[in-house]
């Protein structure tokens, strides 16, 4: 670990403060003090926020959800308003981590996690995403978990987080307070794709704070729920997973909000499988049907070509479960 | 004569130390505090075949606190004179050296160590070190290397009958190649040492499975004498075989402390534990199979490839299993090791008969499909008289009865043999079961009892407890023995001082250390009877010896209990403060019997039928160990091995970039282990009963053969769920999508 001087904020102000001089933000820490210890992540100055104002969840006027960025994610798992009104929020955090760092990481470090690739966390590897142009040592060495939607030659890292999945899905909005003042930002532009440059995976701009996570309001009764596919059954990463809402009346799917994890540089939103959903009935040729456009310009490597059909056949389960079978 | 009651040994109790251990009191390796004591942290090599051509330590060596930086180009020359008792190291090649020349053997090698005052401080300064290599091509491989093999070591090459013509002339003829991938211990203590040198004298804390091993390779790589070299490690967390060597770091860390004369504290890190020290090597394992059509085996053969460093030929106990589980009258087996640039690979859970019984267990299903023949039935068709592989008869062999108990109680019968047969829901249920086998192996060993005027005793050995319970299996042995209670015994261990005791390791602590403690108990019991029944004041005075009991502390006549008198009194009024005795225990020169623990294990398995994850329902293992000592540390054995199956089976996997031999998966969010969510319902069964030729205890070793059968119980358990037969290790979902 390489040497830092630590700082604790007490108001917003003094963290974008310090966050303006380069401060890099910390609170519950899970990820970032792994990183450091691995030397991947060099703060000069950690900036605690953890005791900032921004651990409260609101129903808003319209009838959606605000999140606030301190939130812990086992407190937003277990909030009423989160598992009455969207259960595939509650699903995604409860099936993310242990059950130590569900109590200790938050809602706005989460989306902020950095990827698990082994090579970007392995600094004696290269890494275009730890050091552009350095090169991408998963791209023809082991990427059984990597990406194969959103890829770029210069990476092909997954976003890990599940609750992003649910996020995405839902069409959530980001929340930012910067030196400029305050701007939202919508989910699906908050997470970058690597493209040419793989270092950059968030829109935000120098100093900024996530104050919060806004999810709009859907028509209710909304069916939802999170499926996560991986080789043990609790405390490892997604190979793939699904995040499903539907709003079904008179027996007609009229809305259906679908994204996947674990096979994208950032949680993968799939229209086309909306698309497919909406204005039908459900039947399990219905949920089969749509599915089949769930990998849809998919571009995997040797060792994650097995994540194409996985996939859809994790949307299709997905969409049963939710759904229901006929 | 009257037997001396049993109390204590076989009663289900809980850990002695389990207190110490879950209030955090028992110190670990890097857990002593020693004054005076600094840290040191490994730098290792970045590639994996090569040469060093420049170490760069200014940055390091500016950092506050940092006193030394010791590579190659400036430790001292260190003796490594050979270590002819470190038996366990693979008799081919010679062991790593460190900081002796510039020659990279294996990515993750050690290529210097930062001293520092504090831990942070060498962290960073290591960190900040800069190495630059000549890099050549290297090979870690096995499966495409085209290096030639090593020569094969003694007993690696075996033959009776005649396999070829057997195999050719065979009514039913089945091929198969099964891979086991490489596996790492990862016990949850990594491993630690702490080295002080007084004077010319060496004192390390250490994590080891044999503080005499450690002692003895100490003085070989320093040029001491043993009695110069004091090893203690009164506690193990895990092990499963990662400490019966010595590994470099330990050396490392006692020249270290040379170097900067202050103690050094080493621990290695996450890491750092998949290239320092050894693992589970990865092994090809070809059967060819020949059989009449009922079933009965006519001839196996047997061809292994499997992985070991360039510098070493480390062969795991792989053949023996194929020579004399099942009647075969002809075998052929050929074992080859593939020299990789790899770390030496080294002794893990099981060994050899783990990754064997895979091999074989999983071509006995596959046979028992082809012929439509039960897979107990198979077995048990092919149950041997004698052991085959040496004409001699079994001391004890229930393999039958393991699986005539399993069966029923696991309901066998209500299987349905065809593949794919069971649907529930989603999931595709299967059952398999495998058999085990694990030599029961021995080796002298000495305890020192001590009884005082307080009535209680103290038994030492320099034996080891990794986790099995040897603090409490010792103390019920030693209990009963004396007569006395559990807390008026006391037994120490992990101390190099210590009376000799073997390796912690291949199950023979029971077996050596147990019938050492035994014997030197009844010696001490004979003793004090002998002190009571000739003393005039004794009410035992001229009783025939062999009529007195000890139970609780008192002793009397067995068919008078109100005759008798404590040992404190017996002790008192003669005037001694203590009774001592020395047992001992070798294993006879010449075996007449063969001798193993056998089992039978039962799996039950659940497959997505579309997303192919593979969820293990239930296990349930039946085993032949003879005499259970202490019930409940059984169970945390056979259980805790199970668990170890299913990653064996289905998680667990060693991942190398074969392009720079570096281990892409070297922490454990990576390399995965079961989860408590992953282990289902187990359940172990003893057969009662003990084994009277195999040591004077009747035990056959319990921690090798719950681990043997696991995995090919579970992947016969999958091909019976869906139909297909997965013959690489781990079964992961892109094999069953």
């Amino acid at each position: 670990m390489y040497p830092f001087s630590y700082t604790k904020v007490s108001d917003t102000r003094a963290a974008l403060a310090a966050g303006r001089s380069g401060g890099r933000y910390i609170a519950g820490g899970t990820t970032l003090v792994d990183l450091m210890r691995e030397t991947v992540e060099r703060p000069g100055t950690l900036v605690d926020i953890s005791a900032l104002p921004l651990r409260e969840i609101m129903v808003t006027a319209r009838g959606g959800l605000r999140i606030g960025a301190l939130v812990r994610m086992a407190e937003a798992a277990a909030d009423p308003k989160v598992r009455g009104t969207f259960p595939v929020i509650s699903q995604a955090l409860e099936l993310s981590a242990s059950a130590q760092l569900r109590n200790m990481a938050t809602i706005g470090g989460n989306i902020m996690q950095r990827t698990r690739c082994a090579y970007f966390r392995d600094v004696t590897a290269v890494c275009n995403k730890r050091e552009p142009g350095s090169g991408c040592a998963a791209r023809d060495g082991f990427h059984r978990t990597h990406a194969i939607l959103g890829t770029s030659d210069q990476c092909a890292a997954t976003h890990p987080s599940d609750v992003a999945v649910a996020f995405a899905a839902l069409e959530a909005t980001v929340h930012l307070l910067g030196p400029d003042g305050q701007r939202s930002v919508a989910f699906s532009d908050f997470l970058l794709q690597p493209g040419r440059t793989p270092n950059r995976e968030q829109a935000l701009r120098a100093g900024e704070l996530i104050t919060a996570v806004e999810i709009p309001a859907h028509p209710r009764p909304l069916q939802s729920g999170y499926l996560k596919v991986r080789d043990r059954q609790s405390y490892e990463f997604a190979l793939t997973s699904a995040a499903v809402a539907l709003y079904v009346r008179d027996g007609v799917i009229r809305e259906a909000k679908v994204a996947a994890g674990g096979v994208g540089t950032v949680p993968w939103k799939l229209p086309a499988v909306e698309r497919r959903l909406i204005g039908e009935r459900p039947s399990a040729a219905l949920w089969a049907r749509a599915a089949e456009r769930a990998a849809d310009g998919a571009r995997p490597l040797e060792h994650n070509r097995f994540k194409v059909d996985l996939l859809k056949r994790t949307v299709e389960r997905q969409l049963r479960i939710v759904g229901g079978t006929e | 004569m009257s037997p001396q009651p049993q109390a204590a040994v076989g009663a289900p109790l809980s850990r002695v130390d389990g207190r110490l251990k879950v209030t955090g009191q028992a110190a670990y390796a890097a857990d002593h505090d020693v004054e005076g004591m600094v840290h040191a942290v490994v730098v290792d090599s970045g590639i994996a075949l090569g040469r060093i051509t420049g170490i760069d330590v200014r940055a390091a060596l500016a950092q506050p606190g940092v006193l030394k930086v010791i590579s190659h180009l400036n430790a001292p020359k260190l003796a490594y004179r050979d270590n002819p008792g470190a038996f366990l190291d693979p008799e081919v090649g010679e062991r790593l050296h460190v900081f002796q020349d510039d020659r990279v053997r294996f990515f993750g090698q050690p290529v210097a160590v930062v001293v520092a005052r504090t831990l942070e401080a060498a962290q960073h300064a290591a960190d900040l070190v800069k190495v630059s290599y000549r890099a050549g091509k290297s090979s870690t491989d096995l499966a495409t290397t085209t290096r030639p093999v090593n020569d094969p070591m003694p007993a690696q090459d075996y033959e009776r009958g005649a396999p070829e013509q057997a195999l050719a002339s065979a009514e039913v003829r089945l091929e198969q190649t099964y891979r086991a991938t490489r596996n790492h211990h990862n016990a949850m203590e990594p491993h630690a040492t702490i080295a002080r040198w007084d004077g010319l004298s060496l004192t390390v804390w250490d994590k080891t499975q044999w503080v005499l091993g450690t002692r003895a390779e100490l003085a070989a790589v320093f040029g001491l004498p043993q009695e110069s070299v004091h090893v203690i490690s009164p506690f193990v967390g895990g092990a499963f075989g990662n400490a019966l060597r010595t590994w470099p770091h330990v050396t490392i860390a006692a020249l270290a402390a040379r170097e900067v004369r202050r103690p050094v504290k080493l621990v290695l890190t996450r890491r750092q534990l998949y290239y320092g020290v050894g693992y589970r090597p990865a092994c090809e394992y070809t059967v060819r199979v020949g059989s009449d059509r009922s079933g009965r085996l006519t001839a196996m053969l047997h061809n292994l490839r499997a992985e070991t460093s360039t510098y070493e030929h480390f062969a795991e106990n792989t053949v023996v299993l194929g020579q004399m589980l099942y009647a075969t009258p002809h075998v052929r087996q050929t074992f080859r090791t593939l020299p990789l640039d790899v770390n030496t690979p080294t002794f893990m859970r099981g060994p050899g008969f783990s990754t064997a019984a895979f091999a074989i267990e999983s071509a006995m299903d596959e046979l028992a499909h082809e012929l439509g023949i039960d897979p107990i039935e198979l077995r048990q068709r092919n149950e041997p008289e004698t052991d085959q592989s040496n004409g001699r008869p079994f001391s004890t062999r229930r393999l039958r009865e393991c699986f005539s108990v399993g069966a029923r109680e696991f309901g066998w019968d209500r299987r349905d043999p065809r593949p794919r047969s069971t649907q529930d829901g989603d999931w595709l249920v299967g059952t398999g079961v495998a058999s085990g086998c694990y030599d029961t192996l021995r080796s002298a060993a000495e305890a020192h009892v001590r009884l005082d005027a307080d009535g209680t005793a103290l038994i030492q050995a320099a034996a080891s407890d990794m986790g099995p319970g040897t603090y409490t299996s010792m103390s019920q042995l030693a209990a009963d023995a004396l007569g006395l209670t559990m807390r008026t015994v006391r037994f120490e261990l992990g101390d190099s001082d210590l009376p000799p005791a073997p390796p912690h390791g291949g199950s023979l602590t029971m077996a050596s250390v147990g019938s050492a403690v035994q014997d030197g108990c009844d010696k001490l019991r004979q003793s004090a009877i002998k002190l009571a029944v000739e003393d005039e004041r004794s009410p035992l005075h001229g009783v025939d010896a062999g009529d007195v009991i000890v139970r609780d502390g008192r002793l009397h006549l067995g068919s008078d209990p109100a005759r008798g008198e404590t040992y404190q009194q017996l002790l008192a009024r003669n005037g001694r403060t203590h009774l001592e005795a020395r047992g001992a225990f070798s294993p006879a020169a010449e075996q007449q019997f063969s001798t193993s623990a056998y089992s039978a294990v039962f799996a039950e398995v659940a497959v997505d039928r579309r997303l192919g994850l593979v969820r293990v329902r239930r296990m349930l293992g039946v085993y032949d160990v003879g005499r259970i000592i202490s019930p409940k540390l059984a169970d945390s054995q056979a259980l805790g091995a199970m668990v170890g199956g299913i990653g064996m089976a289905l998680l667990e996997h060693t991942v190398t970039d074969h392009r720079d031999g570096r281990i892409v998966n070297a922490n454990l969010a990576d390399y995965l282990v079961p989860v408590n969510a992953d282990v289902p319902d187990l359940r172990a069964i003893y057969l009662e009963g003990e084994d009277p030729h195999a040591d004077p205890i009747g035990v056959k070793g319990l921690g090798e053969i719950v681990k043997v059968g696991v995995a090919p119980a579970i992947a016969n358990a999958v091909f019976h769920a869906t139909g297909r037969r997965v013959r690489d290790l781990p079964i992961t979902a892109e094999a069953l999508l």
